[in-house]
């Protein structure tokens, strides 16, 4: 089910569908996971999982140089009621219990924040409001790490809200009790020069759901890298994604689903939008169905708009798929570009210029928009959007 | 009553590096009411002569004038063209990811309108189109020209033909790659708008087949860049019997 169309000059898409005996997914990365940064050489840039990263513009995240500074982030967390918030050490067993870091800035994050945050939604709770995560850049250099832990049948909302200039690694774990459902909202609302590198980890109970919102507009460089496994069968994720980069902009986004458990589903769309010289969008959709995963239902796809020349975008699907005995397993990548056609058929029906590259846009993003299901942050998505395209426009 | 009033239009196209004149010096006018049929081999202008009169930025008007009422058109942006009621049914219409059709048509119809239309009539509006189009109603929820068939492209553009209500209906090739069914059921389409009396009709063809159902007052005959005959229905038959061979050939000293 790979298909590719519509792929503008200087853009590449790649899919691949492997039935291995091992896993490539786990191999192709130049260490296996650890805790501890000294267990990855610093990467040069070719390999598989930096290759697409520019390295020189990570201030230093990649090869120890970046010390943190002390007045890189302001974290400010508004819980609800029932909704506990704690700073804990690196001991504690909650943290890093959904994954190890995969990379050499994901352990170097782990290696270097001073405390962890561990919000606590308890077993059967369901706060009425959600758990509100404002990570303010204050123009420093910072490594970080936040937990968020739900208990059995416990649901809740969270957003995570990133904005202001910073220099950040950090890792975000999620363990999501049996049956729990978790929406996390994961928004870089950057300025211009931050940079920002995480790891996520997604821990699904038996029977829960978790469904992941990353929204990526700012920043110079941002590379993400949500991962999910399964703790037992029955599990659930929802892995949505929508970025606008703009002139210069690197902005990645790797993914992992690790189909380890039987009976799980899985459910990817990352959508962007490119304007501008040097704007690059990557998209890595990883899914791997291990070989005890039997009637796993997982599909993805990644949908990419070219608005102007000069912008770039490599989207590479992977899917693993290591039994036969599944539900249903499909990756679909397309990359198209707005061009001068498509602008002339809407003007040749009336409609103004600017009216037509709105319509398109917001066209292309608004399904996506509507899957967010907090209000509040799909407005500010849609009024985000237009003041992208404003910019474009003037 | 409107008049579109083409006179001695110049147009190149940028091609290999190289600039090559398309249209040498092209008459003609278009009053509504009026069908004229303009028809002629692969290669001879016909489409551009269509492109040009919409604004398309690929071609570059290098002499003459076109005037519809006489407001000037080829001073005017793609858009303003549309919107003072000149209206492009294409061969190749493009796909719009993400826009449907109904999202489209109405937005159109607003900018043509010059202001929205009130949603309960409009809605019935696209519906009966639609149906005498034999157009599935799921159709309006379906992305503009995505995955839709060469019948399904060519009678959307006649949907929109029809809730746009141009002055000037210039039709590029709409009968190319139609069967017989969809043929008869876009030109009934053309047929409707053109019993209105209200619009003139510019149908650019290479076969005589779409003649049939919709009968031209006027044919002329494009070779070359530029109108080389000029008649009535008869022509075609003309054409049908004898092709452009005579129109072709080489003018031997």
């Amino acid at each position: 089910m790979a298909e590719a169309q519509n792929i503008p000059v200087g853009s590449t898409t790649a899919g691949s569908i492997a039935v291995a005996a091992e896993s490539t997914v786990a191999t192709r990365m130049s260490a296996p996971p650890s805790y501890d940064v000294a267990d990855f050489p610093v990467p040069h840039g070719r390999e598989e999982e930096w290759r697409f990263t520019p390295l020189e513009r990570l201030r230093g995240l990649h090869d120890g140089t970046a010390t943190a500074t002390g007045d890189g982030v302001k974290v400010d967390v508004e819980a609800p009621e029932g909704v506990t918030v704690e700073l804990v050490d690196r001991d504690d067993p909650r943290v890093g219990r959904a994954g190890k870091p995969v990379d050499r800035i994901a352990a170097q994050a782990y290696s270097a924040f001073e405390k962890a945050s561990v919000v606590s939604v308890p077993k059967d709770t369901q706060p009425a409001e959600p758990i509100r995560i404002r990570v303010h850049g204050e123009g420093g250099v910072a490594y970080g790490h936040q937990v968020i832990e739900l208990g059995a049948f416990a649901e809740a909302v969270v957003v995570i809200d990133h904005t202001g200039d910073a220099v950040l690694a950090a890792g975000v774990d999620y363990l999501l009790g049996d049956g729990a459902k978790l929406t996390v909202v994961s928004v870089q609302d950057w300025d211009d020069k931050a940079v920002h590198v995480a790891q996520h980890n997604a821990l699904v109970g038996r029977d829960a759901s978790f469904k992941s919102v990353v929204v990526t507009f700012g920043g110079d460089v941002v590379r993400l890298h949500p991962r999910v496994r399964y703790a037992a069968t029955g599990g659930e994720a929802e892995l949505f994604g929508l970025y606008f980069t703009d002139a210069g902009q690197h902005q990645e986004h790797r993914l992992l689903v690790d189909h380890n458990t039987p009976h799980c589903k899985s459910n990817v769309v990352y959508k962007g939008a490119l304007q501008g010289d040097d704007a690059h969008a990557v998209w890595i959709g990883d899914v791997l169905i291990e070989a005890a995963a039997e009637g796993t239902d997982t599909y993805e796809m990644n949908r990419n708009l070219v608005l102007t020349d000069g912008a770039r975008v490599d989207s590479v699907p992977n899917l693993e798929i290591e039994t036969g005995e599944i539900v249903g397993a499909g990756h679909a990548s397309a990359t198209g570009r707005f061009d001068d056609e498509q602008l002339f058929y809407l003007m040749a029906r009336g409609i103004p210029e600017h009216e037509a590259r709105r319509l398109v846009v917001r066209g292309f993003f608004a399904e996506l928009v509507q899957q967010i299901g907090v209000p509040d942050i799909e407005e500010r998505l849609i009024a985000k959007i237009e003041e992208e395209l404003e910019a474009s426009v003037a | 009553m409107a008049t579109l009033e083409i006179k001695d239009l110049h147009v190149t196209v940028e091609a290999d590096n190289a600039t090559k004149e398309i249209l040498k010096g092209v008459d003609l006018t278009v009053k509504q009411g009026e069908t004229h049929a303009i028809m002629g081999p692969n290669g001879s202008g016909k489409s551009t002569l269509a492109y040009s009169l919409a604004g398309h930025p690929k071609y570059t008007i290098t002499g003459g004038s076109v005037t519809l009422d006489g407001e000037d058109v080829l001073e005017m942006s793609v858009d303003e063209r549309a919107r003072a009621g000149v209206f492009l049914a294409m061969q190749y219409p493009v796909e719009v990811p993400g826009v449907s059709v109904s999202n489209f048509l109405r937005t159109s119809a607003t900018a043509v309108r010059g202001e929205a239309p009130k949603l309960r009539t409009w809605v019935k509006e696209v519906k009966e189109t639609m149906e005498r189009l034999s157009m599935d109603p799921s159709f309006a929820e379906r992305n503009v020209n995505e995955g839709f068939s060469g019948g399904e492209k060519k009678r959307h553009e006649i949907l929109q033909l029809e809730l746009l209500k141009p002055k000037i209906a210039i039709l590029d090739e709409t009968d190319s790659g139609l069967d017989v069914d969809a043929l008869r059921i876009v030109s009934e389409g053309v047929n409707r708008v053109r019993e209105t009396g209200e619009v003139g009709t510019l149908l650019i063809t290479h076969y005589t087949r779409i003649l049939r159902y919709i009968k031209p007052d006027f044919v002329h005959v494009f070779s070359g860049g530029r109108i080389v005959e000029s008649g009535g229905a008869e022509l075609a038959d003309k054409l049908e019997n004898e092709g452009y061979e005579a129109y072709t050939k080489p003018v031997t000293p």
